[in-house]
């Protein structure tokens, strides 16, 4: 039962809906927004009214089939094959400019791989966007466990009764109040391929045998290489949570594991560890949504190349809805990456669930 | 057990700190050569890259780079416009979230839970989802400027401020907060016939310190290093703010020693800042995570 000296409807609604107005005005509101858009064709400027069109945003964005090509043959029946002896298949372009497959029209190749004599290939509406698709969750897998895993060693390590252990900690986190767009920009020149700090450091450290790399002009290592970027500057960020988690841990639950004579490991796994559960679920969550909105990086870094070896769903958005205006392409990535967020942050809470 | 003499005790000091200043050299190295590099003529700075040179300040040592980023770019508007725009933003944000929090931690009204539940759950939102439509939105909303009504919000100050001045983190933070003050307070004050609004502001405020620290902090990192909104909403050179202003510097053949000067005179604040402040920084990041 409210006492009475709390009950004030008037000033309660009052006090909260400037808070609550801007939130609803400034996220709610576009939130919703963005499912009603990505079913119209609108732009930010344009002459024509909108309209509805369903769900064909969706589908040129994420329409994907598989086509078999048969090898091409000479007139005894013979496969043909080229001067490396590679089978020859007809054009891709054959099938999706074809009026006899409407269904593919406009289709590119992604990918293909050998089935027999035939090809298999994998034919996207949208191939640049299935690779930012990839690469982000390929971003995802890979920078939250790790990012989250050596979080939680320099915790362990910050964790530890030390003198001067303050100033580790407080330069650990120094990154961390570092813009994203600062850090990139530094670590552009640090990636460098001729001049590079990364280079030449692991050319001193192996005394002149290491052959320069070109980290981020290159295919194979151009994510890796901004994705090591990014856990380093955001791990000092995790750490401290964890920090707070295991300060949480009583004392002398570590006091009776000593008195048990339980060793390092032991004391981690069976006093630690649970008692960083929570810790755990929230470091893991906040890093996926943090991740899966990468952009500054390639923005600064790379520009979604090269190859488009590191597009990104966020950096597709962007540059659908801003640089080309397409609001409506921009809104439907939009609400593709919020699913997608919303999916894996339900996997991982039912994964990491009370047992 | 093994047995703990002083001298391997001594060893595993030693041992101990070693990990923990190799691992501070990772963190600290790359800042420390772009503060070098800023001051260091090009030719020098590449050449540099290959030895330890890269991290000290030797050689021919001038403020040349920040002179010529100066030039190449309007520096002091852009820092200008970023102190504005992460100010006011920080400042409205402390205000109306504290009253709001204060609301739904005090005062029974009709709603109130409801409200609360649906202001956390867009805590699930990233706002990179929501930048394509909300860009839209703001370039259709009005505006009573000194001209009268006009329409859209795109290339100015408040488009940069007003969408990011509530928060559902900022209010959950005071909301935590304002729990574990002693509700006797509030209460005496009541009985004595103050208005709400006055135990707001001379009760409830002036206990709040650690908590508007906590909330000023992580707004002003979030605001001073935005990037994405303002690009996409300001195309104005007059209302750009630093991290936007970087691009300026991006080109084929980049000047590296401007663009250190450039990361350094925009760093070096907030780095400042966070070396004195450093415990409220870090307790702020910490508490958003003790209770969620």
């Amino acid at each position: 039962m409210a006492s009475k000296l709390t009950r004030s409807t008037g000033a309660g609604w009052a006090f909260a809906l400037p808070g609550f107005g801007l939130i609803a005005l400034f996220i709610i509101v576009p939130f919703f927004f963005a499912f009603g858009l990505s079913l119209t064709n609108q732009r930010l400027i344009s002459p024509n009214p909108t309209e509805y069109v369903g769900f064909e945003n969706y589908r040129d964005l994420l329409s994907l089939s598989v086509i078999t090509l048969e090898p091409e043959r000479d007139d005894s029946g013979a496969v043909i094959r080229d001067e490396d002896g590679e089978i020859e298949y007809p054009r891709v372009r054959t099938i999706t400019r074809s009026d006899d497959f409407p269904q593919y029209r406009g289709m590119r190749e992604w990918f293909r791989w050998q089935s027999g004599d035939n090809a298999r290939v994998v034919i996207a509406s949208d191939v640049v966007f299935m690779k930012a698709l990839v690469n982000t969750l390929m971003f995802v897998l890979v920078v939250a466990p790790v990012q989250g895993g050596l979080a939680l060693i320099l915790a362990l390590l910050i964790n530890q009764k030390l003198r001067g252990i303050n100033i580790y900690r407080a330069i650990y986190f120094m990154p961390v109040v570092v813009s994203i767009v600062v850090v990139s920009l530094l670590w552009r020149f640090i990636y460098d391929g001729n001049d590079g700090l990364l280079n030449n450091l692991l050319s001193a450290i192996t005394f002149g045998g290491w052959q320069p790399v070109d980290w981020l002009g290159n295919p194979d290592t151009a994510l890796g290489s901004i994705m090591a970027m990014s856990i380093w500057q955001a791990v000092g960020f995790h750490m401290v949570i964890w920090l707070s988690g295991l300060q949480t841990i009583s004392p002398t639950l570590y006091e009776a594991a000593e008195i048990e004579g339980a060793s390092k490991w032991q004391t981690f796994r069976y006093v630690t560890w649970p008692g960083l559960r929570n810790t755990a679920v929230l470091v893991l969550i906040v890093i996926t949504m943090q991740a899966f909105a990468l952009f500054a990086q390639i923005d600064v870094m790379t520009n979604g190349g090269p190859l488009d070896s590191t597009q990104t769903v966020v950096f597709q958005a962007v540059e659908r809805g801003y640089g080309k205006q397409d609001i409506s392409g921009g809104s439907t990535i939009s609400v593709i990456l919020f699913l997608l967020v919303l999916t894996i942050s339900l996997i991982q809470r039912w994964l990491t669930r009370e047992k | 057990m093994a047995v703990i003499t002083p001298d391997n005790r001594g060893l595993r000091l030693v041992v101990r700190y070693a990990v923990l200043t190799l691992i501070a050299i990772i963190f600290i190295f790359p800042l420390l050569f772009m503060g070098m590099s800023s001051l260091k003529p090009d030719q020098q700075l590449l050449a540099d890259t290959s030895s330890l040179r890269a991290f000290l300040p030797v050689g021919d040592l001038s403020l040349e780079n920040y002179r010529e980023a100066f030039e190449r770019a309007p520096v002091g508007l852009f820092v200008f416009n970023s102190v504005l725009v992460t100010g006011t933003t920080v400042l409205l944000s402390l205000a109306i979230c504290s009253l709001a929090a204060f609301s739904f931690t005090y005062l029974e009204w009709r709603g109130r839970g409801l409200i609360l539940s649906i202001i956390l759950a867009t805590l699930i939102i990233p706002f990179e989802t929501i930048a394509i439509p909300l860009l839209l939105l703001v370039s259709k909303l009005p505006w009573i400027g000194f001209e009268g009504l006009e329409w859209g919000w795109l290339n100015s100050y408040r488009v940069q401020i007003i969408p990011w001045i509530a928060d559902g983190l900022t209010i959950f933070l005071f909301v935590q907060y304002f729990k574990d003050l002693p509700r006797e307070l509030i209460e005496a004050a009541r009985v004595e016939g103050a208005s709400w609004f006055q135990i707001y502001y001379k009760v409830v405020m002036p206990l709040a310190g650690p908590v508007l620290a906590t909330a000023a902090i992580l707004k002003f990192l979030v605001m001073y290093n935005q990037y994405l909104w303002p690009l996409i909403v300001v195309q104005q050179e007059s209302y750009r703010p630093v991290m936007v202003g970087l691009q300026y510097f991006f080109q084929l053949n980049i000047a590296w020693g401007e663009v250190m000067a450039y990361l350094t005179l925009i760093t070096v604040p907030v780095l400042a800042f966070y070396l004195v402040l450093q415990r409220a920084f870090i307790a702020s990041i910490a508490s958003t995570g003790v209770k969620g």
